[in-house]
């Protein structure tokens, strides 16, 4: 063949990828490199452009510069489909298989085995057969896929992908919802697959995992590129921080003493709170005046945590109290009606409500509060939103503008003024400074310190680790989804929070392989 | 096979409501009353086989009945005013409905827009098209309509099997071997089962819109020109709401309404259960027709339910166990 492999050249070349959705450069400047027959863990933290490096490569997004090469070919493609037939396929955390169509469908899908216009149903199914048993399956392949548990799914949907001729695999999440005997049939597939000279990409937030499948690491951090390493020569507190940022500057700000904490008053406290396989049963004390900082990587346990401190899910063990009384927690009726607030990392999809103005994004929450039968006049209303709009120096400065046309940073502002215009004693931020430029996020950064000393209790969860320590008071650290630090005062700096993360997740390996 | 099972349960309504007829009422069970019943529906045969279609791929087609009565007077006018053969005016009706169906697919494909709005749109259109045409019924007295109605294969027991009794039993075979044996059908399935999955997967999702409404206004154009031998005549009223029977067979007859299950013999027998309503309240004389409605409405209820049902069942991951397997 006349484009057969050279096999110096790289598989898979990405040089200097750059995309922004409006304001937000979600990638910059992005190289990746991927050889045949290696599996190439791609790294980063929600927000670190991982997603969106897939789909430009993929041709699911159009990219804004930047050349993508397979086997020294430039290739362009505008869709998946074009991706694929340049031999790319992409295989989602959600499997993306039709349920109700059968195995071998699935499998043969616009490229049946024909005669006379006829689809030829048993041929198709003996290959289907063959096709699964090449990677240790034997299923019923007239089954509708949805029947099939999601590990089966998502063989069959590598199946499919493999038989299509691919080249390059790249595998987003693809052990998010499996167990562990399943994990490892998936890398025994991927192993053999990378044997025969394709190119695996392996997204994944679980470190064990990359240390035990992946080759080479490439890490990526707010949309841009890290560095790419051997994994057998990167210690795991070297990656940690690759992913977190390494900015070990002098940020610290005056921060209170132990002593003075002990002082405050508990705003809210919670013991033993948790829920089965969802996070392990914490303690935590939330006082007044106080920011309460949620560190730990991607999955470790954060946004659930907030979760259930808002009572947007519910508890199944331990005691909430307010003020020192129990209380139940168990909707975010309940988290309301006790004063809390909860802005949610996915602004877009959970906060806010784009077609709505500033005004009435603003109310909605303390009409929420006080009920439909006592309507905020629109004079309340338009004296509510010009406060806030001030206070937070929202831009531009209209409060009948539809939020969706405001920038990030003033959607985030949107959302806190409707939380503060509860008059709330407790706020959870859920990544606060995502995707918001950088004036912006200084901004939110004074706003919470203001907030914090305005008597308001705050929880936040960053993935900013020298962000945490500049406005955190205390700092929970997370790991596989349970609390297993709190630092405080002194105590508190991005060194300490790696270390007690790395700590940690090198323990769990070594419990993992004994 | 998938959609079996709401199928065998259609069936046994259809099987246990007929005895329950015949009991009553033995005459019923006879190839005279069959023949009739499949005469007497057999455009709701044809027009809700392309429904099928439409609804498996996660659409809706609410011009068909419309599309129907257009089509009537559309014939009728062409043979009896503008002296068209007939012959040359079902091939000017049924390109003139495949063209109006495609163009509708394109539409909601192009536009992105939901099918219920644009066949909606549809629906007006081609109402208020035949009224345009004419508001007054039009007799239609050529000889191959006389021909043709007299048509019919004896069965045993003195039945007649009418000449559209046949096109609908020969387009609703045609339909489920089209849906079930062909890339086509499969590609149909796949559309309802994700839009999106379906266009990673490979499938021109859009070609296949264009195609799916197309079959179906063909079929709704068919079922005009049947109609039109039934009625013997163009009527700009015929066929109104038609399509909402048409849904109600599709959804009795075991089609996730959502799309991505069903099939095209379940339709049909969702027709004969429809059928067979009219045919009782026909035999019992004292109950007025629109018993058949609130039969109809009771049974739609009864099968949302079921597939409810069966679908919360399905969503349940019962292969756990299948995951050892590996």
């Amino acid at each position: 063949m006349q484009n057969s492999l050279d096999p110096a050249a790289p598989l898979l070349e990405v040089r200097g990828i750059s995309k922004s959705f409006g304001a937000v450069h979600a990638l910059r400047e992005v190289d990746f490199t991927l050889r045949a027959g290696e599996i190439h863990a791609l790294l980063g933290e929600n927000g670190a452009g991982k997603s969106t490096l897939i789909k430009v490569v993929t041709g699911v997004f159009p990219r804004d510069t930047g050349i993508v090469r397979i086997g020294g070919e430039e290739i362009a493609p505008r869709s998946a489909k074009a991706a694929l037939a340049a031999g790319i396929a992409t295989v989602y955390q959600e499997v993306n298989l039709l349920p109700n169509l059968s195995v071998a469908q699935n499998l043969f899908l616009d490229r049946q085995p024909m005669r006379f216009g006829i689809v030829r149903e048993g041929e198709m199914r003996r290959r289907a057969k063959a096709l699964l048993a090449d990677f240790g399956l034997d299923i019923d392949v007239a089954t509708p896929l949805g029947n099939y548990s999601v590990a089966i799914q998502h063989v069959t949907a590598i199946a499919r992908a493999v038989d299509l001729s691919a080249r390059v695999l790249i595998l987003d999440e693809p052990t998010a919802s499996l167990d562990r005997h399943e994990v490892e049939i998936l890398f025994r597939i991927m192993r053999q697959l990378a044997k025969r000279g394709i190119g695996i990409v392996f997204v994944s937030h679980f470190l064990d995992q990359v240390y035990e499948i992946s080759d080479r690491i490439t890490v990526l951090r707010n949309g841009g590129l890290v560095g790419e390493r051997e994994t057998a020569s990167l210690p795991r507190l070297e990656l940690i921080r690759m992913m977190l940022g390494r900015e070990l500057a002098g940020t610290t700000s005056p921060r209170a003493s132990a002593g003075e904490h002990q002082a405050r008053e508990v705003c809210a406290s919670f013991e033993n709170f948790g829920k089965a396989g969802y996070v392990a049963p914490f303690n935590l004390e939330l006082r007044h005046g106080e920011v309460v900082g949620l560190a730990g990587l991607l999955g470790s346990g954060r946004t659930e945590t907030a979760r259930l401190v808002f009572g947007a899910e519910r508890a199944d063990c331990g005691q909430a109290r307010v003020e020192g009384a129990p209380v139940r927690l168990h909707s975010p009726r309940d988290g309301v009606r006790h004063g809390f607030g909860y802005c949610p990392e996915e602004r877009k999809t959970e906060g806010i409500v784009a077609e709505l103005s500033v005004r009435e994004n603003i109310v909605l929450a303390l009409q929420a509060k006080r009920g439909l039968h006592r309507p905020l006049s629109r004079r309340e209303q338009d004296e509510i939103a010009r406060r806030y709009v001030k206070m937070l120096d929202i831009r531009p400065a209209d409060p009948e503008r539809p939020v969706g046309l405001l920038s990030g940073g003033n959607q985030q502002k949107v959302l806190l003024a409707r939380w503060l215009a509860t008059a709330p004693r407790l706020l959870v931020l859920d990544e606060p400074t995502r995707g918001i430029d950088v004036g912006a996020h200084a901004e939110i950064i004074r706003l919470i310190r203001e907030l914090c000393d305005d008597g308001l209790a705050l929880l936040v969860i960053s993935s900013e680790l020298d962000e945490i320590v500049t406005y955190s008071d205390r700092v929970v650290v997370l790991r596989d989804r349970a609390h297993i630090e709190e630092l405080e005062g002194e105590a508190i700096d991005v060194g300490s929070i790696l270390a007690a993360i790395a700590a940690d997740s090198v323990a769990v390996a070594l419990e993992a392989h004994t | 096979m998938r959609g079996l099972p709401p199928v065998l349960i259609t069936a046994i309504v259809l099987v246990a409501g007929f005895a329950a007829c015949a009991m009553q009422f033995p005459n019923i069970a006879s190839t005279r009353v069959v023949g009739n019943l499949l005469t007497d529906n057999a455009f709701l045969g044809i027009v809700a086989t392309g429904m099928t279609f439409v609804i498996i791929s996660g659409g809706i087609d609410l011009s068909v009945g419309s599309v129907i009565g257009f089509t009537t007077v559309f014939v009728a006018l062409a043979i009896e005013r503008w002296g068209v053969p007939p012959l040359v005016a079902f091939v000017a009706i049924l390109v003139l409905s495949a063209a109006f169906g495609a163009a509708m697919g394109a539409v909601i494909h192009v536009f992105d827009l939901p099918p219920f709005i644009v066949t909606l749109a549809g629906m007006f259109l081609a109402r208020g098209a035949s009224f345009l045409l004419s508001t007054e019924s039009v007799p239609i007295t050529a000889p191959v309509y006389s021909t043709v109605s007299d048509f019919a294969l004896r069965m045993p027991g003195g039945g007649r099997l009418t000449a559209i009794a046949i096109i609908m039993l020969v387009i609703v075979i045609g339909g489920a071997l089209l849906l079930h044996l062909t890339r086509f059908g499969a590609n149909v399935y796949a559309l309802g089962g994700s839009r999106a999955t379906a266009s990673l997967m490979g499938v021109a999702v859009g070609k296949m819109t264009v195609k799916i409404y197309m079959l179906s206004s063909l079929l709704a154009g068919i079922a005009g020109i049947v109609f039109s031998f039934y009625t013997s005549a163009g009527y700009s009223l015929s066929a109104v709401g038609v399509e909402l029977d048409t849904i109600a067979a599709v959804v009795i007859g075991g089609t996730l309404l959502t799309g991505g299950q069903g099939s095209v013999i379940g339709t049909f027998l969702g027709v004969l259960i429809q059928g067979m309503i009219q045919t009782y309240i026909n035999f019992d004389g004292t109950l007025s027709s629109w018993w058949t409605k609130i039969a109809t409405g009771v049974l739609l209820f009864a099968f949302i339910a079921l597939q409810q049902g069966l679908v919360a069942l399905a969503r349940r991951p019962a292969a756990k166990n299948a995951g050892a397997a590996i």
